[in-house]
């Protein structure tokens, strides 16, 4: 991998910013963007823009084709079956609440139970509340080890439990940073007949996805958090589930056929789709899979690999620092959330900033896993295969500095 | 704005200044205050004898902008009649708003004026207002009940 050649890539991350480069550690949050995904952005909106699927001029059928050949390139980076099993939305989120209404709230009763991890991010915790409130199912979770991170072991066996009818977890904690190996965890839900649902959010951008592989029900992720637009997400869905669920949104080109008091709904994936699609963000999303792969997942593995263990071993000479889950950087997938004893995270923050590093600070939409972890807040530093081990050395100077600026001795 | 600026010695004293970061026995109301983002959270505690403020504490955590500034207020309104301390607090609010520049009618604030120059840094601005908002709601249901007798 040439990082230089790379970088090059990326015009903002040569920002000025208190004097040299930003810094840019919030990658869990969202990602930069490539100038060969921003050029593809551009020339199709500069020669190609018109409406998908509607109208017979060139402009149209550009716009079809660009859409649907964006389709056909997320199915194979996912490797679903049909292009009828990917869904685009705006994010994850919408993906997750896609799911929560037109399957959880139609299928679900009183006597179900969900099952979620207290590691959920807001987006896969807030929507299985509502489904709960809804329909009278439980909501049960799976706790976490305080100090590893790990699942608690009695805790799986909550996943047995005939009762469990959806469960919902991040493949990534983006928090913890800990990798949830899915493929068990699915397995052991299938096995009485739970529907499985995938946050991807912290796991597309950093590993290699294969739908059928894993065989989860759902699976969703955000383009923004790896070098797309912001705005393109993808929800995969098992194409029989699809076709037993309600649409979301209803509106135009989700239809086969409208009557004064009847509609019948198109066949997938139309039917999750209504209303004009994002198609710039849909040609984004293409460009960045094509970007991202050209890379390989080995090496950005392997390079986030190299900033983690920097990092972890940096903030362990550095006395006052708490690392929130694992420390041992093969179990860490590109970020480290810590904690500075004395020091509220938003003033951590607000040091670095004035020294030109970005972290994320705050429970990062995760309020009941600080809670249980017995944190306010924290901060967090996010890579991705563009960032540098002189970053890192960077990061972690500016770092020791923080408990003395706030007048504490070390 | 420059950090020194922002976490001057004087706002760092506050912030570790735990005179009034403490529980009250037996308080006449109590009130949360949240800042969903960043994690601040703070529960703030009034004594009220005849109409003035006997006693003003909070726990909770939050940054040193939040921390010094309620440790401030907490010191700033103690002994002040209800209706005293709901002018200050309008007074340091219209501050941070940028709507109160002048130096000598800022003056009652004591060191609270330190906080100033945080309505120039608008991410800081609700951890500045976080203790003041939450006393605010208190001390307008003080003067509702006051009303109703």
């Amino acid at each position: 991998m040439n990082l230089e050649a790379i970088r090059n890539d990326f015009p903002i991350l040569k920002t000025q910013c208190a004097g040299r480069d930003v810094v840019y550690f919030d990658n869990a949050a969202t990602t930069q963007k490539p100038l060969p995904v921003l050029q593809a952005a551009f020339e199709y909106s500069t020669h190609s823009n018109g409406n998908p699927h509607r109208g017979a001029h060139i402009f149209a059928i550009a716009a079809s084709e660009a859409y649907d050949g964006s389709k056909e390139t997320v199915r194979r980076f996912l490797n679903a079956r049909s292009t009828r099993e990917i869904i685009y939305t705006r994010n994850t989120t919408e993906s997750l609440n896609l799911v929560a209404r037109s399957y959880g709230e139609t299928h679900l009763k009183q006597g179900d139970k969900i099952l979620i991890t207290i590691a959920e991010h807001h987006s896969d915790l807030v929507t299985w509340q509502r489904v709960a409130h809804k329909t009278g199912a439980a909501l049960e979770y799976i706790y976490v080890d305080k100090e590893t991170g790990h699942f608690l072991p009695e805790d799986l066996k909550k996943i047995d439990d005939p009762a469990v009818k959806i469960f919902a977890f991040a493949e990534v904690s983006n928090v913890l940073g800990i990798h949830f190996d899915p493929k068990p965890l699915i397995e052991r839900a299938h096995a009485h007949g739970a529907v499985v649902v995938l946050d991807g959010a912290q796991s597309a951008p950093h590993r290699k996805v294969d739908v059928q592989d894993l065989d989860c029900d759902f699976f969703a992720f955000s383009g923004h958090k790896m070098c797309a637009a912001d705005g393109i997400g993808v929800l995969y869905g098992r194409e029989e589930l699809l076709n037993d669920m309600e649409p979301f949104l209803l509106g135009g080109d989700m239809i086969d056929l409208v009557e004064e008091q009847e509609t019948r709904f198109a066949e997938l994936p139309a039917k999750f789709e209504a209303g004009t699609q994002y198609v710039e963000g849909a040609v984004s999303l293409e460009a960045a899979i094509r970007y991202v792969e050209a890379i390989g997942f080995d090496a950005i593995r392997e390079q986030e690999q190299k900033l983690v263990r920097r990092t972890l071993e940096g903030m362990q000479q550095i006395p006052h620092i708490r690392i929130i889950g694992p420390k041992d950087p093969a179990e860490k997938e590109g970020l480290v959330a810590f904690t500075v004893k004395d020091v509220h995270p938003h003033d951590v923050a607000q040091i670095l900033s004035a020294e030109g590093i970005c972290i994320r600070t705050g429970h990062h939409c995760a309020e009941p896993l600080h809670r249980y972890l017995g944190i306010n807040a924290s901060c967090r530093a996010s890579f991705y295969f563009y960032n540098t081990e002189e970053e890192v050395d960077y990061f972690l100077e500016k770092l020791k500095g923080v408990r003395p600026m706030m007048g504490y001795g070390d | 704005m420059e950090l020194q600026q922002l976490y001057t010695d004087l706002i760092l004293e506050y912030n570790k200044d735990t005179t009034n970061k403490r529980k009250i026995d037996d308080p006449t109301l109590s009130e949360h205050g949240h800042n969903p983002n960043c994690g601040d959270d703070i529960t703030l505690e009034v004594k009220v004898k005849d109409g003035v403020i006997d006693d003003l504490a909070y726990t909770g955590s939050g940054c040193a902008i939040s921390q010094a500034s309620t440790a401030m207020m907490a010191e700033l309104l103690q002994g002040r009649s209800v209706d005293e301390a709901l002018r200050l607090v309008h007074l340091f609010l219209d501050m941070i708003r940028g709507k109160v520049t002048d130096e000598a009618q800022l003056e009652e604030l004591e060191a609270a004026v330190s906080l100033k120059d945080i309505s120039k840094l608008p991410v800081r601005v609700k951890c500045a207002v976080l203790g003041w908002h939450t006393l605010e709601i208190i001390l307008d249901r003080l003067e509702a009940m006051k009303k109703e007798k």
